[in-house]
Parts: structure tokens; sequence; C-alpha cells
């Protein structure tokens, strides 16, 4: 069975003549390599020739729409000096020769840059040891381009397919020459995206889009509260229900196993169950406001620089705040889904995941199989923003299809998206700062209070608290320096969403900035720069965003404009944001974003994830939260839990300097300055400084 | 179950199923077209758009029964295997999808607004597409496609 996430262009060839004729290259961290077929050691990405030329990259990395699957087969084309219209990408399957396979903290560019250079380039050597050793001349005399080899005097040319098989027999060097820069063709160009088109025509196959022979689908019934469960069930009604064929308990819930998506779900409908809610059941906001808030609480010091409680309670001018952020749930537009065949000779899954290696050992884990004996299939994922890092939906799929004795498709509704999520965390940011007689910051503290989704998630949590991330490595110079937290544990599901703790911290940290600059009696954008001299390139991009945006231009009356800057991922990034308030009802015109996150691979794509963020932090900023009550969410769909939608959309305008650092990450620190330049935009225009997010929820109470 | 005769993208398709039964899950699940997508099952997400009779319609929202007698177009059907529709140029023109989860309902709202509004305003724009919900933030992207199909309808148009 091929993996349904296979991206075949038609104008590719199809691979012919197996590994005997090919130039199979497996490329390991690091920098150690040899020719494929027995390698035995694990790489991280693969690359294949075939006689006719046509390349094969493996992409180890999910695609969720930040573009891996171009962007990653452009770094190996750029070394190899292949031809990228015949280059074919394929997902990798989960095996231990790719190594841990997961995508997340914005990294696949940053982990892919150096091993998969080195695999285009290690190849493109044996290539031109091939051909050299057929002309009989000297590699120096060879010049490979254009997915060829060409004699540099003389015009001899042989294409890689002619070469593939001659190449295969040599040596795989360890430490191949990397093109420089300046010699690059593909890296740094909007290369359009591979999966472009099947995504425009309805061919592209997401985890929903699995269809295996004899598959079933199923819904699960789950205890909507952390900890809680399914007391008792009755399975008659359900069954009664056209197309449903089994009722089964799995360790999750109580599953409906039919025979459609619509049969499973009308099946769930009409089973009686009741459920035990557990320890969580009564737990509220108020019981979290109140939990975070806790005077008692016993505090962590992360940071501390020159003695924060001296220098603050010497301080001329001073002001503290506390900001206040919600539960978010991911939201992607594809739900949970993952689809999975267990038989005797182990388990397979096609799973929409950010985590295949991961799901692969949980899943073997819950049905006692050995790892090697359970594959996961990566599909396509309609978004992903950390939620589909979770091996809840694998495992619970390997279960139901284990439970069905049938291959199942376990499709997880709106509802069950929304109420069974891994939501960011609600957390509770006190912040205080001194001034000296001048102006100048001397003091700085910043306590965040949050529950650890790594203690949750691992039971345990080892070096700096994930709480401070984004937080304890504020950038700006300050006489003394004192980030501390809080990490309470709480009966609410928490996990990763896009850009981590900065989403919160950042937030606080940014809009709190601007306080301290009014009490300075300063300019925002300049108390910024004069306090980032110890962060350059952050200061760069401060400097590029206040530029392109026209800072200091004027602007219509009711408008007003702000400014943040945040480091995350390994980049950089600082927005200015437009915005127009028309009674209560703010509204985000404009938003110039700076990005420094190195060399530039794809700058389309590169413009995108910044686009993406904006959109992803302008919702939850404005008016995303989930509510707790009775230890469930409140919200349910997407009626109560509202993205962006195109009407508001502000233009977005993306700048970035030209880097020769090595690539870091983008699909998150877009996310973090965005809230903190509405914010900040929004005390500019009317003078109130909302702390408590959504800015909806804060405006609707008045002033 | 009974058995319902659809037009669905020109073909005469048989589907036997509850009369109740959306017509998103008849498509995906009876009919193998995928192209259409769940995302709220409540007609908020507009992403099991589909044609009916040009119009856009929900099919989360649309029982199978109140299909028959309409034409329906999904976007397997919006041109032949092969060929791409000029708004379907249009997009991958502007680089619009990322995920691509949401576009076969972006990308049969703007055929249906380009049908009967040939040069949209961008306030028609964002009113026919602003029952589309894109969490990847696709919008701005969309809107240059839907002006750039125009554009191209327009070019084409003229002798």
């Amino acid at each position: 069975m091929s993996a349904p996430a296979k991206i075949s262009r038609r104008a590719f060839l199809r691979i012919s003549g197996g590994a005997s004729a090919a130039l199979v290259l497996g490329v390991h961290l690091p920098g150690r390599a040899r020719a494929a077929p027995g390698a035995t050691f694990a790489p991280n990405a693969w690359l294949a020739i075939d006689e006719s030329g046509t390349v094969t990259v493996w992409v180890i990395r999910s695609e969720m729409g930040q573009g891996v699957l171009t962007s990653l087969p452009m770094i190996v084309a750029e070394q190899l000096e292949a031809d990228f219209s015949r280059v074919r990408v394929e997902q990798a399957v989960t095996d231990p020769k790719y190594g841990r396979m997961s995508t997340g903290g914005s990294t696949s560019i940053r982990r892919s840059w150096e091993p998969l250079q080195k695999a285009g380039a290690a190849a493109r050597e044996m290539l031109v040891a091939a051909a050299a050793a057929r002309w009989g001349v000297e590699p120096g005399a060879c010049v490979a381009q254009g997915g060829a080899v060409h004699e540099a005097q003389g015009g001899r040319r042989l294409g890689y397919g002619e070469l593939a098989a001659a190449a295969a027999r040599l040596p795989v060097p360890a430490d191949p020459r990397l093109k420089p820069p300046a010699e690059f063709r593909i890296v740094g160009r909007s290369v359009p995206r591979v999966d472009a088109a099947d995504k425009g025509n309805g061919k592209a196959r997401f985890g929903i889009d699995v269809r295996l022979p004899g598959m079933l689908y199923a819904t699960v019934a789950r205890c909507p509260v952390r900890g809680g469960r399914v007391k008792e069930f009755r399975a008659e009604a359900a069954l009664r229900v056209p197309g449903v064929r089994s009722v089964v308990p799995v360790p999750s819930g109580v599953a409906v196993v039919a025979d459609s998506t619509w049969a499973a779900i009308r099946g769930r409908e009409a089973l009686q169950a009741t459920y035990d809610p557990g320890p969580n059941g009564t737990l509220d906001d108020a019981a979290i406001d109140a939990l975070l808030a806790d005077p008692r609480a016993s505090l962590t010091a992360v940071r501390s620089e020159g003695d924060f409680a001296r220098a603050y309670a010497g301080a001329a001018r001073k002001v503290e705040a506390t900001y206040q952020f919600p539960f978010l749930a991911h939201a992607t537009m594809e739900p949970m889904n993952c689809t999975a065949r267990v038989g005797a000779g182990g388990a397979e899954l096609w799973a929409p995941t950010q985590s295949p290696t991961w799901a692969q050992s949980e899943v073997a884990k819950a049905l006692g199989l050995p790892e090697d004996r359970v594959s996961v299939h990566t599909t396509l994922l309609g978004g992903g923003f950390g939620r589909r890092a979770m091996p809840d939906v694998p495992v619970e799929a390997a279960q139901v299809a284990r439970a069905a004795g049938a291959p199942v498709q376990v499709v997880w509704t709106r509802e069950d998206d929304i109420a069974h999520d891994y939501f960011r965390p609600a957390s509770r940011n006190v912040l205080a700062a001194g001034l000296d007689a001048d102006g100048r910051l001397v003091a700085w503290r910043h306590t965040v209070r949050a529950p650890s989704i790594m203690a949750q998630v691992f039971g345990k949590a080892e070096g700096q608290p994930d709480v401070v991330g984004g937080a304890a490595d504020v950038p700006y110079r300050a006489g003394a320096v004192l980030v501390d937290c809080y990490t309470p544990a709480i009966g609410v599901t928490i996990g990763w969403w896009r850009s981590v703790y900065s989403s919160q911290n950042a937030c606080a940290e940014e809009c709190f900035l601007d306080e301290v600059a009014a009490l300075a009696g300063q300019d925002p954008f300049r108390f910024r720069r004069a306090l980032l001299a110890g962060a350059p390139r952050l200061r760069a991009v401060l400097e590029l965003a206040a530029s392109r945006a026209g800072w200091g231009n004027p602007l219509p009356r009711g408008w007003g404009r702000g400014i943040a800057c945040h480091a995350s991922f390994g980049s950089f990034a600082a927005e200015v944001a437009e915005i127009s308030v028309e009674e209560d009802r703010v509204r985000v015109r404009r938003v110039v974003a700076a990005v420094d996150c190195g060399r530039v691979v794809n700058p389309a794509i590169l413009e995108a994830q910044v686009e993406s963020a904006v959109a992803y932090g302008l919702a939850a900023a404005l008016r995303g939260r989930i509510d707790i009550r009775g230890g469930a969410a409140v919200q349910r769909n997407l009626d109560e839990y509202r993205p962006l939608r195109i009407d508001e959309m502000p233009r977005v305008e993306v700048h970035w300097p030209e880097s020769s650092e090595s690539p870091s990450g983008i699909g998150e620190p877009g996310l973090p300055p965005l809230a903190p330049a509405v914010l900040n935009a929004l005390a500019a225009a009317t003078g109130r400084r909302v702390r408590t997010l959504p800015l909806e929820k804060a405006l609707s109470k008045g002033p | 179950m009974a058995s319902f005769a659809l037009d669905v993208n020109g073909k005469r398709l048989t589907a036997v199923a509850e009369p109740d039964t959306p017509l998103l899950w008849v498509l995906r699940d009876a009919l193998g077209l995928t192209g259409t997508k769940y995302g709220c099952g409540i007609g908020e997400c507009g992403a099991c758009t589909v044609l009916l009779d040009g119009e856009p319609v929900r099919s989360c929202s649309l029982a199978l029964k109140d299909a028959v007698g309409h034409r329906v177009l999904t976007i397997e059907g919006l041109a032949p295997e092969g060929g791409a529709h000029p708004v379907q140029s249009a997009w991958i023109a502007e680089q619009v999808t990322q995920c691509g989860y949401c576009q076969s309902g972006q990308i049969l709202s703007a055929v249906a607004l380009l049908a009967r509004q040939p040069k949209p305003t961008d306030r028609q724009i964002e009113e026919a597409l602003s029952g589309v919900l894109c969490r990847c933030g696709t919008y701005n992207r969309i809107r240059a496609a839907v002006r750039r199909a125009a554009a191209d309808a327009r070019r084409e148009a003229k002798p």
C-alpha cells in the first residue's frame, strides 16, 4: 500500500529499476554517510536518483501548510545541482533509518539545513566522480549543473540518470564540498509549492481522506473532563441506527463503529452513556484564576541579575501590572482523525500527525507490540499548530481498530476536536519595572504564573521551566532583572500552541514595555531601540518594521499604531499594527512585519508563514478563549470559537534583511509580536490599556 | 436505507443511504469524492461547500434527498482530468494554498461569485467568501487570486 500523502507531480517520471540500478544515498548526522542498501544506521534524509534521472527526495517533516514538501527538497536539489522540475517528493514512512520524525518548534528547516545540504552535495560529488571516471578525466574537469555532469573543456555531457548506477558503487564522501551561497540557483527563490495543484483540485489526501479496503468509520464518546471516564453505557439504541456495526469500549471512551462517518455520528448520538467527571468535575474559570493568583504561591527564580528588590525599592518611578491570558483551542481546519489497521503482523497507521515517531512508540506501547511492528504513514495535515504533536488520536485509532477487528478511521467531530483539545495554557503574568531619575530602566521583573505543559505531558519537567519561554530571555537592558514563575498543576488538558509560551509572555512583556515607556515619557519605538543595544538582530528588525510602517507618520482620527518585537525559535520579529476603533469595534487595518530568520530558503513561503501567524494570532487576540465550566470547555464549535474571517484580515507587509546566517524558524516567530502590537495600538488610539485577553471580552465589559 | 439518483459533476450516480444523510457524507464516504471537506457540521466554516445548480451550498447541512433533481458540482468536477479551471490557475499563480484543507470551499465559492459577478469589488469578494474559514490565513492571497481570475477572464473575453 502506498502512502496516501504521496505527492507525484504529473510531469515526473516514475521510478524504475529499483535499488540495484539507482543511487540510493542515506545521510545521517553528523556528516557520516554511506550508500544504501545495507545502511544500518539511522539517516535523517534520503534521496534517490533513478536511471531516468528522476530525483526522489524523502521528507521526514510533516506538511501542515508551512511548505516543507517544497522547501526541504529545494535544499537537497540545490547542492545536488538537480533540475528541480525533475525532483519528486515523497513523505517518509516511520523507519529507524530516518531517526526521530517530528515537526514542531519551527525546526524543520533549521534542523535540515546542514544534513540536507550534505546529502545533496555528497550525491553530486559521487555523480561527478562517476562521470570523470567514465571520461578518464579529473573530477575537477567536470561541472555538475541542471541534473547532468558536463565536461568543463569540451562538450561531453552525462545526465544523472546515466550516471546513477556507476555512482552507486562509489564511496560516499564524508565531508563533501558545499556550494557557496553565491552560486545558489534554487535556494532563495520563490519556487512554487509542489502541492499547490493537488490542493486546489481535490486530489490532495489529508488524514480524513484515507480510504482502505474494508475500512469502517468510528466516533468515540468520551468524558469531556480531564481525568473523567465513561461510567456506564447502553449500546442498544446506537446499534439500531442504520449502518452501525458495533459499539466497543476503548480506554478513551466508547467507540461506535459504522459503515459511514454519518452513521457513526448518529450512532453516538443514540448511545446512552453516563460519565464520571472525576476530581476536576467542578473546576471553573474562577477556581483557575484563584489558583494562578494564589498569594501564597512559592515562586521559582529562573533568571536573576543584579538585586531586583533593591533596585526596584530605590527606583524614582515605578509601574506594576498584571496581564491575564485565556485557554485557547487550536481549531485546525481538519478535525482530529486517524486511520488504523491492526492485524497479526502488527499495526499500520495513516495519521495527519506532527509526531510520527512518538505516535509509533505510543501505539506500540498501547497495543503491546514491538515498535518495529508499528508503521506510521504521515498524510497531509489540514493544519497542525502544535495540536497534532500529541499522539492521543493515533493511539485511540489503533485501539478502536483492534477492538473492532477491522481497519477503522476514527473521526472527531468539531465538537470533539474542541472539547478534547490540548489547550494553550491560561496564564497570569505579573510585571514590575523601575526607572531612575533620568528615565533609565533600572529594574525589571516578570513573574509567570501558568501550568507547565512539560510537567503535565511528561509527568516531570527538567531544566528551566517551560512556562518562562519568551520571558526569561527578555532582551532589554535593565539594571536588575528577575524572572520567576509559579507552575501549579491544573485539571485542564494543556499543550503546545503555535509559539507556545511566547504567545502569552511576549504579549505581557511587550505591552508592559509600552507602559514603562509611557512612564518614562518616551516614544515606544525609540525606548525599545535604546534598550536593545545587546540584541542587534532584534533591534535591526525593530528599526526595519518601524521605517517600513512609517512610524510617527500621522494617522486618520480614531486610528492608532502600535509596535512590538520578540525573538523566538532562533528568529527575530517586529510588527507594527495600525488599527481603527469605532464604537468599541477594533479593526486591524495593516500589519507591517520585519523578520530575520537567517538565510531565506523560499521567500514566498516565508511571507505566507508570517501572514499566517498574523491571522492566527489576531483571531486569538480579538476573541479567542476557551472558558471552563464543570471541568469542561464551554465553547463547542466554530460559531463559539471563531477563527478570523476574510473581511477581518488586515493588509500584511513582510520585510526581511539580507542575511548569511543559517536559517532559523519561521512558522511561529511571526505570532508573538502581533497581539501586543494590536494592544499597544489600541492604547495609542484610545488611551485604554487592555491587560486581559481576549480584546473583545475586555472591551465588552466597558471601561 | 433507500436509493437516490444524483447528478454529480455531470454524471448520474446512485447513492444508497438514509434520506436525511448530509450530502457531505454521501459524497465523501459513498461516492469517494473526498475533495469536499468536513470542518464543523453546522454550516459555519464552509469547508464542505459545493455548488448546487451553480450556487454555493453547505453540503454538511443539505440532506441527500434535497440534492435529488439538482446539479451538484464538487471540486473534482470543476475541470476535466489533467486540466485546471481559470480560478484554480489563479490560485496557483498567487500561491494561495498553505495546508489546503479549506481550499475547495474557497475555490468553489469564488467560482460562483465570478459566474454572477465577473468584476467583483473587494467588498463583494469579502461578502462571497466570508463564510469560508481558513486557519492558515491565506485570505489576502485569496483576494488576489479572485481579482486575478476576474482579470484573466476579461482578457480572454476580449477579441
